[in-house]
């Protein structure tokens, strides 16, 4: 850590490349940034504590690979070439989040370079920690704004023994009533893909279930549009929405929803209380990411 | 009532009776009294008057007048918190959230129901019974604490094992700030905009505002569940059994460990039929599905046969079910028989060290001359020693306070942290340099004050400042600048 909070430095506008997936996310890094990567690796797998230390600058593929020969996963999702901290960074919940849980729970530690140049630590390695303000869901989605992370220990989860995905004309209100709990249900205004996970045994009676109501098997999950909104009521021509997530994905970019004032004034607070001149990936705003 | 109030608080009285009504505010000593302490075993703190909003403007309405004459305010749930979040230091305006106990709207649909704070926890499990959905963290206290509490404290329960602590099951929360006014955090919807200030303000002790309308996620029932009670002849045969189930990929509902003192002591209290020879015993649930839940429960009757578990029953009904269950709700219950004083402490250590963490522990609050007995969720890791004592006995208090602070430095020693789900409140603050370095501590500071630039929410709590909180007594306090 301490060479990469030398490389950050005390001074100066500085922004961390991850895998460069969804550089523009938020707004375009100001011009005259310095740019610098967290390391990388993974440093240490514990697959019976279910935990992983790992420097932000590892690609997901290769955080995956290193826990499959544990047959385990964690949350994290982004496009190929994503890193961990571009991942925690951008806090965006895996489409099988009701299987993985959300991101922001499978950060336990974080140590970040802050903007003074000195390395502060969030959270605690262990599974279940209240021991003083949940920072680690404060840097989940903060698009670096706030501290550079470099290395971080994550929640990993037991992978399933099968997985299946269906599709059909079921609405997600009646596959939510025939399967207990898929790990993820995608709707795209007249069909409905379903992602079912677990035990063999399990997955088959379910599938059956939903075979007998005309769903039928596909090799995985639909091609999800590039930009996402919050689903409020409407889907537009093309879109699909993540049911349990509330999230929409669709082709066309959208604005942000403003913000209400006086939530936007805590963020602002915030964002000064840590990085008061402003140095930390400048240009970015998370305020700017519609969902 | 006026005439009760305490000299010089007499115009703040009035004014907070302006604001919400005289039926809505006591200032006697008998209320202040009540309200100046929690579950916890700190004692000495002063309350100012007590408040009963019964709405958010009402809320508002009283850190308005706390503000106006320069007081600060502690909000309040059940006061069932252990780590001293809810004890007021200094007089503070206690704010409590008892009349606001509605459930208002739940929509099974979308899995979501919209709380205030002050609802008691198992009053929303009883009022979802019949809808397939559930609430559930499921805190041991679940009979009297709220939800505003379970979220203040992020709080825990046997089974958060599997399905997360508080924050994963909170959507959105309507808050009064520290300045009166009134913000919602998170979204029903979506990934979140901006930054995660639900996911901060979870958690935030009552230091970041107050809670007044909750979203909380719900949880399907399962369609099929099994519970095991295995008796093992020692703490490490039952602590391995632990590592070994979680290392076989399964994450339980639920994976309980209750060592023999309290399984003696819950036997006499309940009559579930523990075993009383065991040196541990082990409840492990498991649920979803029934081809997974039989496979599971063949896989933890495996792990526990290499670690020569005595007997394993499977609970062959509801009715045996909740008795394996009743005895562990009710540990805390039927310990306080033992002797008048208990301090129940929390940390966690990670889950492969449990059985060399328990011991050492035994050892360091035995050479205290305490009885410490422990049960605990053993799945994550979360320790609970529970030391009995009584109190009146000279000495005592500092012999609890010296055995509390080397269960700290003995989880902490092992890669742990400071609390699973208490909190830090005022038990632990003193704590906090222990596991964390000055930048660590100003990083958290940064997250507070911008929540609360004043310092007037729940003041000296959590963060170590050299700022004392009134007369409390007998807490640890770490020297400034030392950590590890
Ligand atoms: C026998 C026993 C068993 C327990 N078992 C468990 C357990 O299994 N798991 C667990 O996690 N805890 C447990 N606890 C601890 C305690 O019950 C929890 O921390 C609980 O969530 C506290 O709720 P409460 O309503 O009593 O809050 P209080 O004690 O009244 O307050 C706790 C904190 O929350 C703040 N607060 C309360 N309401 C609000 C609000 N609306 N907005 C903002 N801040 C607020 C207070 O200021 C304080 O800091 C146990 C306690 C006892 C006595």
């Amino acid at each position: 850590m301490q060479s990469f909070a030398s490389e950050v430095g005390p001074s100066g506008p500085v922004c961390v490349v991850g895998g460069e997936t969804r550089w523009g996310l938020g707004g375009e890094s100001s011009a005259g940034t310095r740019t610098v990567r967290a390391p990388s690796g993974v440093e240490s797998f514990d697959p019976s504590e279910m935990t992983v230390a790992v420097w932000a600058g590892t690609r997901l593929e290769e955080l995956a690979a290193a826990l499959m020969e544990s047959r385990q996963e964690v949350a994290l999702t982004g496009p190929s070439g994503s890193t961990v901290g571009g991942s925690l960074a951008v806090g965006w919940n895996s489409t099988r989040s009701l299987r993985v849980g959300a991101a922001r729970d499978a950060l336990l530690q974080a140590e970040c370079v802050g903007a003074g140049g000195m390395v502060f630590k969030a959270g605690g390695p262990t599974v279940k920690n209240v021991s003083g303000y949940e920072l680690c869901r404060l840097l989940v989605g903060s698009l670096g704004t706030l501290g550079l992370i470099g290395r971080v220990i994550l929640r990993t989860r037991p992978l399933p023994e099968r997985s299946l995905w269906l599709s059909g004309n079921l609405s997600p209100v009646e596959v939510s009533r025939f399967c207990y709990r898929p790990s993820s249900i995608l709707w795209d205004g007249s069909s409905t893909h379903v992602c079912l996970e677990g035990y063999g045994t399990d997955v088959d009676a379910e599938a059956t279930v939903l075979r007998d109501h005309g769903m039928l098997e596909i090799a995985g999950p639909p091609d999800l549009p590039p930009n996402r909104d919050r689903w409020t009521g409407v889907l537009p021509e093309g879109a699909i929405l993540d049911v349990p997530l509330g999230v929409v994905h669709l082709g066309a970019s959208v604005n942000p929803p403003d913000v209400d004032p006086g939530v936007r004034a805590i963020g602002e607070r915030m964002k000064s209380n840590f990085d008061p001149d402003g140095r930390l990936n400048p240009g970015r705003d998370p305020y700017l990411v519609p969902a | 009532m006026a005439h009760d109030v305490p000299a010089g608080t007499g115009d703040l009285y009035l004014d907070l009776v302006e604001a919400i009504g005289e039926d809505r505010v006591t200032a006697g000593g008998g209320a202040r009294h009540l309200y100046s302490r929690d579950s916890s075993i700190i004692e000495g703190g002063h309350s100012g008057p007590v408040c009963f909003p019964d709405s958010t403007s009402q809320v508002s309405a009283c850190v308005r007048v706390a503000l106006a004459h320069g007081r600060d305010f502690v909000p309040r749930g059940a006061g069932t918190g252990l780590s001293g979040g809810a004890v007021p230091c200094n007089d503070p305006v206690v704010i409590a959230t008892t009349r606001m106990n509605r459930i208002l709207e739940v929509d099974q649909e979308r899995r979501i129901a919209w709380v205030e704070p002050g609802v008691v926890n198992l009053d929303l499990t009883r009022h979802l019974v019949g809808t397939g959905l559930h609430f559930a963290p499921d805190p041991s206290s679940q009979q009297a604490c709220t939800i505003g509490g379970n979220l203040a404290n992020n709080s825990g329960g046997p089974h958060c094992l599997a399905y997360g602590v508080t924050s994963a099951h909170v959507a959105a929360i309507e808050v009064v700030l520290p300045d009166a006014s009134v913000v919602t955090l998170g979204a029903e919807v979506g990934d979140g905009v901006g930054y995660d200030l639900r996911g901060a303000f979870v958690g935030g002790e009552g230091t970041l505002g107050i809670a007044t309308r909750i979203a909380v996620r719900l949880t399907p029932d399962p369609p099929v569940v099994r519970t095991l009670l295995l008796d093992f002849g020692s703490i490490v045969d039952a602590a391995e059994t632990v590592t070994g189930i979680i290392a076989a990929g399964i994450v339980p509902a639920a994976l309980e460990m209750m060592d023999q003192k309290v399984i003696v002591a819950v036997e006499q209290f309940v009559n579930a039929g523990y075993p009383l020879e065991a040196a541990a015993v082990l409840i492990v649930e498991l649920d979803g599905l029934p081809g997974g839940v039989e496979r599971e429960v063949e896989i933890v009757e495996t792990v526990a046969a290499q670690n020569s578990v005595g007997e394993v029953r499977v609970a062959a009904d509801d009715a045996e079910r909740d008795l394996i269950w009743k005895g562990r709700k009710n540990a805390f219950g039927a310990i306080a028989h033992i002797k008048p004083g208990y301090y129940l402490h929390d940390t966690v250590v990670p889950r492969t060290r449990l059985a060399e963490v328990v011991a050492k522990v035994n050892e360091a609050v035995e050479r205290h001359d305490l009885i410490v007995m422990n049960v605990f969720h053993a799945g994550d890791g979360n320790l609970h020693p529970l030391l009995v004592f009584d109190p009146r006995e000279p000495g005592t208090m500092e012999r609890v306070h010296a055995a509390g602070e080397e269960i700290v430095r003995i989880s902490l020693e092992a890669g742990g942290v400071l609390s699973g789900e208490h909190g830090i409140g005022l038990e632990k603050r003193g704590f906090m340099p222990l596991l964390y370095s000055p930048d660590d501590l100003a990083a958290q500071g940064s997250l507070r004050a911008a929540f609360d630039p004043l310092g007037h929410a729940n003041p000296f709590k959590v963060l170590p400042t050299g700022a004392s909180c009134g007369d409390v007594m007998g807490l640890a306090e770490v020297p400034e600048g030392v950590w590890v």
